[in-house]
């Protein structure tokens, strides 16, 4: 049980979201994207330059920029 | 009951314009909200004696102030009080889908949900307890198929019921111990005031959340005073115990969560889907890249060279159009208005058109489809480096053949910001109008090694001035707080051919109507520059020179007659037909080579001239008559040369007293500064018709006719012209590439950005840039001894 950001997950690897950093705008934007602390994500692949990242949460698709995706600590199971 | 006024909710990719194209078909208006860029979409129908009027909203995942979509939304729900809100949600996805219909639900109106794609939701393998979703949410369950149009009329019905009814879901979203009370107490507060008319709890939650949109309009509601100071102090009061910056989305989230959970019988037990097994080719690590080339290859050419194709048929049916118009309306202002103005005009407007419907039939299968989001989520690092987003990829590659299906193509962006930026640089990507006046001028003044070189290095300063001007915008015009790039990627679906062809004639009558009659205005503005006044004096009498040349071919036949002894009319008839044949095989020959692409038949015509092998057939069957009648024929040719001539220098005078000249003499000043002179002042000003005018228009000034087909002479005279050095012809390159583009572009700017400023904006910095850039590079090139 090692709590990582979301950018140095490795593909496959799944966990729950424990805290979201940053604030204003983009917080906003990814709490109503439903990453919000409890969620279960997975991650699935990462852009073939390496950015952005794709996650899994409540059963839909979800990319992130490895920057957004810096902003969150999950709990990796 | 009269009409029924329905709000259409729901969320990006949820099936909520196929569900509206279901209810209203073609019977929508599309607008924009006043003062905003954001489209808005109306449709009428009838049900069962009721008249229902659906406004779409945009699509949103939330419904607060801080994206524009949203709060237009938001302001549709509470100001313009629709008598019911119908909210689409994707079954397949129904968890992320409840927590905008937990927003909808606080705003207290009469709610019917449309459970969409449920048969996709039931393929995956889930299961619903509708009841319980009706009892919980307080809403009528409706559940739909927009692909297959099912269940569209229970909808209705559904919605004229919740008219009916006029009941507002008796259920609330729970804010937990610590905040409950607190609403409760504010809300009572709020429902003293008989100035908010607006739903109290849901005031009390958008005060306490600190809703800059809700506190403003609340500010502006008289006696609120006492309302603003209490949710002041609560909260002062709560700020210790809960983050009250998230907390009431993350209540609304447990909501959903709880609402998912409650009613869901069974969960689907396979993991990968269909869907995820395309993902995993089409964003591959290695085979994404080449992958998304491929299909940005395809989509620029299925818009640029298939829609070349009709777009040449429009244009070459213009040209029979004016053609005919000549023969019947007799020479005249009011031929020239008609042929060379209004037909050229609408001409122009509708060769467009297939190049936006194909654009925006590629729109559609890409988004549809779900490639779109793909699209985007492999190029983003790179567009990023640019300070772009992801999807500004396609609008900016389209600009390469055409800007105006770019501008269009720059609404698949989401963001307002992001739309923009792309918008405004995308005239920097050398459209396929501007290659003729690049080839020509490289074509004259380099070596044919290096001119491929030289056209290429414009485009790439094209590429780079567009990534300059991106990061200054960003910079400058549109700063502020960062829009984060999360984009949902939509499960692969194939789209239907009617969303799509709906998609399409949408498109291209918006065009035609607010795009064309600007574009038709200033091109028949242009026309009227250009040729106007008609009265001009001539430094020569030419219709004299023109009979001066007649009478001198006369005497000139008349030797050639004499000199193989034809005397005899019945002869003459009979040369006379041998020449019309040779003309007609002359022009047979040239037609059929440029159909092939091949270089047109060549034939000398200078007195001491063979006769070609083209009219080896014509001479096998008239041996005794033939010298003549290429003595003949070579007088005609060379007569139609000289009329030419002087129609050319006719035509140049004229341009040279028009209006248009007026004008580039008059902006000498500041032309000179760069190496220019009024002619090429003139052409730029005709080129904002559409830039390969350019060229036609320097041949004419020039007194050499051709156009981009025929560029020959003008070449050869620009290469004599001792005015027009390289460095000049370099120089006139840049400020092409620079300059703002046709007016059909300015035209699809105004629609798309909604607003005449950015136009003017547009068209000020781009000039400006153009100078001052063509002034440094004129002048270091001067100064390099060029």
């Amino acid at each position: 049980m090692a709590i990582k950001k979301l950018k140095d997950m490795k593909v496959g690897e799944t966990g729950t979201i424990v805290t979201l950093h940053g604030s204003g705008n983009v917080k906003h934007r990814l709490i109503d994207m439903g990453l919000v602390s409890g969620t279960k994500i997975q991650v699935v692949k990462f852009a073939p330059l390496g950015d952005p990242v794709e996650i899994k949460v409540k059963n839909f698709e979800l990319a992130l920029r490895t920057s957004e995706a810096g902003m969150i600590d999950v709990e990796v199971l | 009951m009269e009409q029924i006024r329905v709000a259409l909710a729901g969320n990006p990719n949820c099936g909520k314009t196929t569900v509206f194209n279901n209810i209203t078909g073609a019977k929508q208006h599309v607008g924009n909200y006043p003062g905003v860029t954001v489209e808005k979409k109306e449709g009428r129908t009838k049900f069962d004696g009721h008249e229902l009027l659906f406004i779409d909203l945009p699509g949103t995942y939330s419904l607060t102030a801080r994206s524009l979509d949203e709060l237009v939304a938001r302001d549709v729900i509470i100001n313009d009080n629709p008598d019911v809100i119908v909210n689409v949600l994707d079954a397949s996805n129904l968890e992320r889908n409840l927590y905008l219909a937990a927003q909808l639900i606080e705003l207290e109106k009469p709610i019917v949900i449309a459970l969409n794609m449920s048969d996709v939701s039931e393929d995956m393998g889930f299961k619903y307890n509708t009841e319980l979703l009706s009892k919980l949410t307080g809403a009528t369950i409706v559940h739909t198929v927009g692909r297959n149009n099912v269940g569209t009329e229970a909808l209705l019905g559904a919605t004229i019921d919740a008219a009916k009814a006029n009941k507002a879901p008796n259920v609330i979203v729970p804010y937990g111990d610590i905040l409950e009370p607190k609403i409760v107490e504010l809300q009572e507060e709020i429902e003293k005031v008989s100035t908010i008319t607006y739903p109290a709890r849901w005031v009390a939650i958008k005060l306490l959340e600190k809703d800059a949109d809700v506190q403003g309009k609340i500010m502006r509601l008289e006696n609120t005073g006492a309302v603003l100071e209490k949710a002041k102090a609560i909260r002062e009061e709560l700020k210790d115990q809960v983050d009250l910056d998230v907390v009431f989305q993350e209540y609304r989230h447990r909501f959903a969560v709880d609402v998912f959970n409650t009613i869901t019988v069974e969960l689907p037990t396979t993991t990968e889907t269909r869907s995820d097994r395309y993902d995993k080719i089409l964003t591959h690590r290695i085979w994404g890249l080449p992958i998304f080339m491929i299909v940005m290859w395809l989509l620029f050419n299925f818009v640029n060279t298939v829609g070349a194709i009709p777009q040449g048929w429009i244009e070459d049916g213009f040209t029979a159009l004016q053609e005919w118009v000549v023969t019947v309306i007799p020479e005249g202002q009011l031929q020239s208005l008609v042929s060379d103005g209004i037909i050229a005009g609408v001409g122009a407007v509708l060769s467009f058109v297939p190049l936006i419907l194909l654009l925006f039939l590629g729109i559609s299968f890409l988004e549809d489809t779900g490639y779109m989001a793909r699209a985007a989520f492999v190029i983003d690092r790179v567009m990023r480096a640019c300070g772009l987003h992801g999807k500004s990829f396609i609008p900016l590659l389209l600009g390469f053949g055409c800007s105006v299906p770019s501008v269009m193509g720059a609404r698949i962006l989401d963001n307002y910001k992001d739309r923009m930026v792309t918008i405004l640089i995308t005239p920097f990507m050398s459209c396929s109008a501007r290659l003729p006046v690049y080839t020509l001028i490289a074509g004259a003044f380099f070596a044919p090694e290096i001119a491929g070189t030289v056209v290429f290095a414009f485009y790439m300063a094209g590429i780079i001035f567009g990534i300059i001007f991106a990061k200054i915008f960003r910079k400058f015009l549109f700063a502020g707080e960062a829009e984060p790039f999360v984009m949902e990627l939509p499960p692969y679906h194939l789209p239907t051919l009617k969303a799509t062809l709906m998609h399409m004639y949408e498109r291209g009558i918006l065009y035609i109507k607010k795009a064309g009659t600007f574009i038709l205005a200033t091109s028949i503005l242009i026309w009227f520059i250009t040729t106007y006044p008609m009265d001009v004096q001539y430094s020569k009498d030419y219709d004299q020179l023109h009979e001066q040349v007649s009478q001198a071919y006369e005497v000139k036949d008349a030797q050639v007659l004499q000199q193989f002894g034809i005397t005899t009319e019945e002869q003459k008839v009979v040369v006379n037909d041998i020449v019309d044949q040779m003309k007609s095989t002359v022009e047979d020959a040239t037609a059929e080579a440029e159909e092939n692409g091949e270089d047109v038949p060549e034939i000398e015509v200078e007195d001491d001239s063979e006769a070609p092998d083209l009219f080896a057939d014509i001479k096998a069957q008239n041996e005794q008559l033939f010298p003549a009648a290429w003595g003949l024929y070579k007088n005609s040719v060379n007569m139609e040369d000289e009329n030419g001539k002087i129609d050319e220098e006719q035509s140049s005078e004229k341009l040279e007293q028009s209006y248009a000249a007026m004008f580039g003499k008059a902006i000498n000043p500041i032309l000179e500064p760069l190496g220019f002179d009024w002619k090429i002042g003139v052409s730029l000003v005709a080129g904002l018709a559409a830039k390969e005018v350019v060229v036609s228009t320097l041949g004419t000034i020039y007194a050499v006719g051709g156009d981009t087909d025929h560029p020959e002479a003008l070449t050869t005279y620009l290469q004599n012209d001792p005015h027009f050095t390289p460095l000049v012809a370099l120089t006139l390159m840049l400020f092409v590439l620079i300059y703002p583009p046709c007016v059909a572009a300015l035209a699809v700017i105004k629609r798309e950005t909604g607003s005449w400023k950015w136009v003017g904006f547009m068209f000020m910095y781009e000039n400006v840039f153009a100078w001052i850039a063509c002034f440094v590079f004129y002048n270091i090139g001067r100064a390099l001894g060029f």
